[in-house]
């Protein structure tokens, strides 16, 4: 039994290790890139460790990227945090509160995160300019916080759908409507669903470019994924600068993952329905 | 379940602004899409002459969009598959308090951070039949001649395909494993004491479970796929010979290389019309299971 | 539990505050209807030059600019991504919205007249060209490119030239060979070096656009001035002899080039050359930038010369200047015109961007030997505007034919290209 059980982990463990260096790989490249000086930058050379440890490329994408870097902070962290408490607040209503029609309503606001970003991109423009809300954080954020309503509602609704009714049930004894059990029976369980949508949300309104690079004009509001965009020009690329930039680029989202990641815990829904 | 017309009237007016905000920046501009799909307007004056389907059945003959069709098709097939069974086995590992779960989930989910410029990159620079893989592959014994990896018409898809599942693999193992951390674990301990294996446990309670997050995901996946746009333009721009050419970057070029904006609203209608024949099913599907 | 709720709120509370004052900086911008339009004190300019030597030059016209009118401030709104992809994106969003800049960047010829001036977004600058006599300052050849119905609309601020052959001296010498100028001597010394185990031609093929610089080349050399004038303007069919010619001089090189091309941009193609693998490479002279990068030395490491069959033809890549219709301030951007057709301007921004000036008899002492030959070539050579870089024909049909020759250079079919390139340039609205 022991010896099954034992080879059965070491199977596990070695498969886990050749994804695990499945996903290194190209980490390993950027990083390593990103250490090399120009001249020791090139794709023929790319799995070869620098020789010399050169800081020069994370100096310049640093200084160049600094700006983009608050902008982006500026950007991210509200709209995350907004989009996700309305998709919590829709997911909740749309799989526990249902009415007539709220799986129409549900499956036409799904619906609306199929649109090509392309598509509307010039009346989209267009109306923020008419309403002055053209070249600011505030406007994109406001673009990323309505597009992002259709998938944060419906990541919540899926994970409410599988939260048992009872505790709806509990909540009604006690004397509570919708609103009451949201805040102290839902909002509390939510976590794991809200770090998910906060990983989704501030991956995407991070790395999005299309939106950022149209509806900002100006470096001064222009968020990290267009200055790093920037670093390269149009005919020659640094290499180690880019990756240098990419890396310092994804550290804030990195954070994100490394903080919320300690929320996956389990037993928290487990708790609840027995106390 | 029956509840009080008060709560029925809060969860209307909750749900209220949502759907105006939806309705107004998405079917509004789904709308206005359509309809400059069905004008003749090409070049910087627009122009609303109205030409019915003519965009689209010169679209439909265009030899570079039914190439596009038959490319995101596959690359939407093996992309959700693989997505799928990725993430689903990765978050069923780490669900098994391993030692250093922590790094590998914080190592899974990194790529989702990486830049699509960076990470197009660095895989163009991985499957460089010169200096990418088949160095290490010839180091190992292989025979790497006739690799030629993402220089190869034939190849070239595959290894768009893994440098996207390496990208949100990481997500779709995100979301299982929040998926399972919410199924209590009296639950498993219950089939266990009842007799059941590891597998029986996972196929007949967990799978069920999850399938929620399945079809959630898969709406996700598909979507961002038959979207695609960044991450391939960055690593192929559509070559070899159009082998990875997707509607996504032939929207692009034609609507803001050649202004051809009435072409490539059309493009963007029926990029939309393929999620929704790929998704629309699932959802039905789903509904009756909820 | 009651601490995280309470924190929540709090952070709520700090986001709309956040975002409250995220906004007033576009009020400032939206204009009240009613109210003066406030004394303009910025000016915008439009590009793609985001880093290096491009740059530095546009600071330099930027820098002249400031002390002629230092209480003008200058946005730079540099927008990256590979030979303008994504500023032309941004670009048109913004024209098309209304909110044009103070001046932008574009390829003279068919980018500037086919796409801005015949839509009527750009105004004439006729009278700043005679205030300045700059109709004598520029080659006739440059003129037609920035021209239409008899009005100027750009100033070109400078010119590339994209049919050059650069090559690797020590194999050149090495094997005791000239660099070809016929087609026939190019074949003749791509066998010999191919006979040797290098790359006799190096191409990349990534970002599409390569190909097309190739194919651009041969078709000059292969059916002549008045022949590559006429196609790109939609007179002659695609299906024509000297087309066929042309794919297949290029399926016969093709044989000689490196095969990873598709995972290569063109200055890892340039790479291959400096690195002693290939002998020659195809490419504007944007390609001395790249050498000069990596300390190779003009004359001494590397020389270059017209592509083959080319020699008397110029090639012609220019970045020009114009001014929108709707500019916020035709004043600034006239201003700033001024600048970039003045000799200083002209000599200050090429020196740093590494092209040679768009205007004829300046000094020449400040530029290196390869710019000394084009410029001299530039005056007395027959120019035709590059296709792959927007001058020659209408951006529809150059997308067109990047797509095309992507597919050609892998099935290697000339009828059927050939066939397929008439049907893009009727689809593209090039020919009937």
């Amino acid at each position: 039994m022991t010896l099954r059980v034992s080879l059965y982990r070491i199977l596990l463990y070695s498969l886990l290790l050749i994804f695990s260096i499945f996903f290194l790989l190209p980490i390993y490249v950027m990083f390593t890139t990103s250490f090399k000086s120009l001249a020791e930058v090139g794709q023929s050379s790319m799995w070869a460790l620098p020789l010399k440890l050169s800081f020069e490329a994370y100096v310049l994408a640093g200084s160049r990227l600094a700006h983009g870097l608050m902008n982006s902070l500026m950007l991210t962290i509200p709209a995350t945090m907004i989009s996700s408490l309305v998709g919590s607040i829709n997911g909740y209503c749309l799989s526990k509160w249902k009415f007539k029609g709220s799986n129409l309503l549900f499956t036409l606001v799904l619906f609306g995160m199929f649109i090509p970003y392309q598509s509307v991109l010039i009346p989209l423009v267009n109306f923020f300019r008419q309403i002055g809300f053209y070249n600011s954080i505030a406007g994109l954020a406001a673009v990323h916080i309505v597009y992002g309503i259709p998938i944060t509602t419906l990541i919540f609704r899926n994970y409410y759908a599988t939260v048992p009714d009872e505790l709806i049930e509990a909540g009604r004894i006690d004397g509570a409507g919708l609103l009451k059990t949201y805040w102290y029976v839902f909002l509390p369980i939510s976590l794991p669903s809200f770090v998910v949508v906060a990983i989704w949300q501030f991956t995407n309104i991070w790395n999005e470019f299309l939106f950022a690079v149209s509806l900002t004009n100006a470096p001064s509001t222009q968020p990290v994924t267009v200055a790093l965009q920037n670093l390269s020009g149009s005919m020659i690329s640094q290499w180690n600068t880019q990756m240098a930039g990419a890396v310092i680029a994804s550290m804030p989202t990195l954070m994100v993952y490394i903080l919320l990641g300690r929320y996956f815990v389990s037993g928290l829904l487990a708790g609840s329905v027995k106390g | 379940m029956k509840y009080s017309k008060k709560d029925r009237v809060t969860s209307v007016l909750l749900l209220l602004p949502s759907f105006i905000l939806v309705l107004l920046f998405v079917y509004g501009f789904i709308f206005f899409s359509t309809y400059i799909s069905m004008t003749d307007w090409r070049g910087l004056i627009p122009s609303y002459k109205f030409v019915g389907l003519n965009q689209y059945s010169q679209l439909f003959q265009h030899p570079r969009f039914k190439v596009d069709l038959f490319n995101t098709g596959l690359f939407t097939l093996i992309f959700l598959a693989a997505n799928l069974f990725l993430g689903l086995w990765l978050a069923v590992m780490l669900d098994r308090k391993l030692r250093g779960e922590i790094f590998f989930r914080n190592l899974f989910l990194f790529p989702m951070s990486v830049s699509f410029v960076a990470t197009g990159t660095i895989w163009v620079w991985i499957f460089n039949p010169t200096s990418g893989l088949n160095i290490i592959f010839s180091a190992l014994g292989f025979d790497t001649k006739n690799w030629g990896w993402i220089t190869d018409p034939r190849m070239a898809l595959y290894c768009v395909c893994i440098g996207a599942i390496w990208q949100m693999a990481g997500f779709t193992m995100a979301q299982y494993l929040a998926g399972l951390r919410g199924i209590s674990d009296d639950i498993r301990e219950a089939a266990r004491i009842d007799g059941a294996n590891e597998a029986q446990i996972f196929g007949h309670i967990l799978l069920p479970q999850l399938w929620p997050i399945t079809v959630g995901a898969v709406v996700i996946l598909g979507h961002i796929s038959l979207k695609i746009f960044d991450l391939v333009f960055v690593m192929t721009q559509g070559g070899p010979a159009r082998s990875t050419d997707m509607p996504g970057i032939f929207m692009f070029e034609t609507t803001f290389r050649n202004d051809f904006f009435a072409r490539g609203a059309a493009i963007g209608i029926v990029m939309l019309v393929m999620v929704a024949i790929l998704i629309v099913p699932y959802l039905i599907y789903s509904r009756r299971m909820d | 539990m009651k601490f995280k709720r309470l924190s929540m709120i709090i952070l709520m509370i700090a986001i709309i505050i956040i975002l409250g004052c995220a906004k007033p900086q576009s009020t400032e911008k939206s204009s009240a209807p009613n109210m003066p339009p406030p004394p303009p004190k910025e000016m915008t300019i439009f590009s793609w030059w985001t880093a290096g030597g491009e740059a530095d030059g546009l600071n330099e016209l930027i820098n002249l600019y400031h002390q002629k009118y230092p209480q003008v401030r200058i946005v730079n709104a540099a927008v990256a991504g590979g030979a303008g992809t994504n500023a032309k994106a941004v670009l048109k969003t913004r024209m098309l919205g209304g909110d044009p800049p103070g001046t932008f960047q574009v390829h003279g010829g068919s980018e500037l007249i086919d796409t801005w001036v015949k839509t009527g977004y750009m105004a004439p600058i006729t009278e700043l060209f005679t205030r300045l006599k700059l109709d004598n300052a520029f080659p006739t050849g440059l003129l037609e490119m920035i021209s239409y119905k008899k009005q100027y609309y750009a100033i070109p601020s400078n010119v590339h030239r994209s049919n050059m052959l650069w090559y690797n001296k020590a194999i050149f010498e090495q094997l005791g060979i000239e660099p070809p100028i016929t087609l026939d001597e190019l074949f003749k010394v791509c066998s010999k070096i191919k006979n040797r185990g290098i790359i006799p031609l190096s191409l990349a093929s990534r970002n599409k656009w390569e190909v097309t610089h190739l194919f651009e080349s041969l078709l000059l050399a292969v059916g002549g001035v008045d022949f590559y004038k006429s196609i790109f303007k939609g007179d002659i069919a695609w299906t024509d002899r000297n087309v066929i010619n042309t794919l297949d001089t290029l399926k016969r090189l093709l044989y000689y080039v490196n095969q990873d091309h598709p995972a290569l941009t063109w200055d890892q193609a340039c790479g291959l050359v400096q690195q002693g693998k290939a002998a020659m490479n195809i490419m504007g002279d944007w390609a001395k930038g790249y050498f000069l990068a990596n300390k190779w030395v003009a004359g001494k490491d590397y020389s270059a010369i017209p592509t083959p069959g080319t020699a008397g033809a110029f090639i012609v890549v220019t970045d020009t200047f114009g001014l929108p219709a709707k500019a916020p301030d035709k004043q600034a951007s006239l201003n700033f015109l001024e600048v970039v057709a003045s000799p200083e301007g002209q000599i200050a921004f090429n020196i740093k961007k590494g092209s040679i000036p768009a205007r004829l008899s300046l000094p020449m002492d400040a530029f290196d030997e390869i710019a000394k030959a084009n410029m001299i070539d530039f005056g007395k050579d027959s120019l035709v505007g590059s296709c792959a870089h927007g001058s020659a024909t209408i951006e529809a049909f150059v997308t067109a034919l990047n797509d095309q020759l992507g597919v050609f250079i892998q099935d290697k079919q000339v009828m059927k290209t050939a066939q397929a390139l008439e049907q893009a340039a009727k689809d593209a609205g090039l020919r009937k």
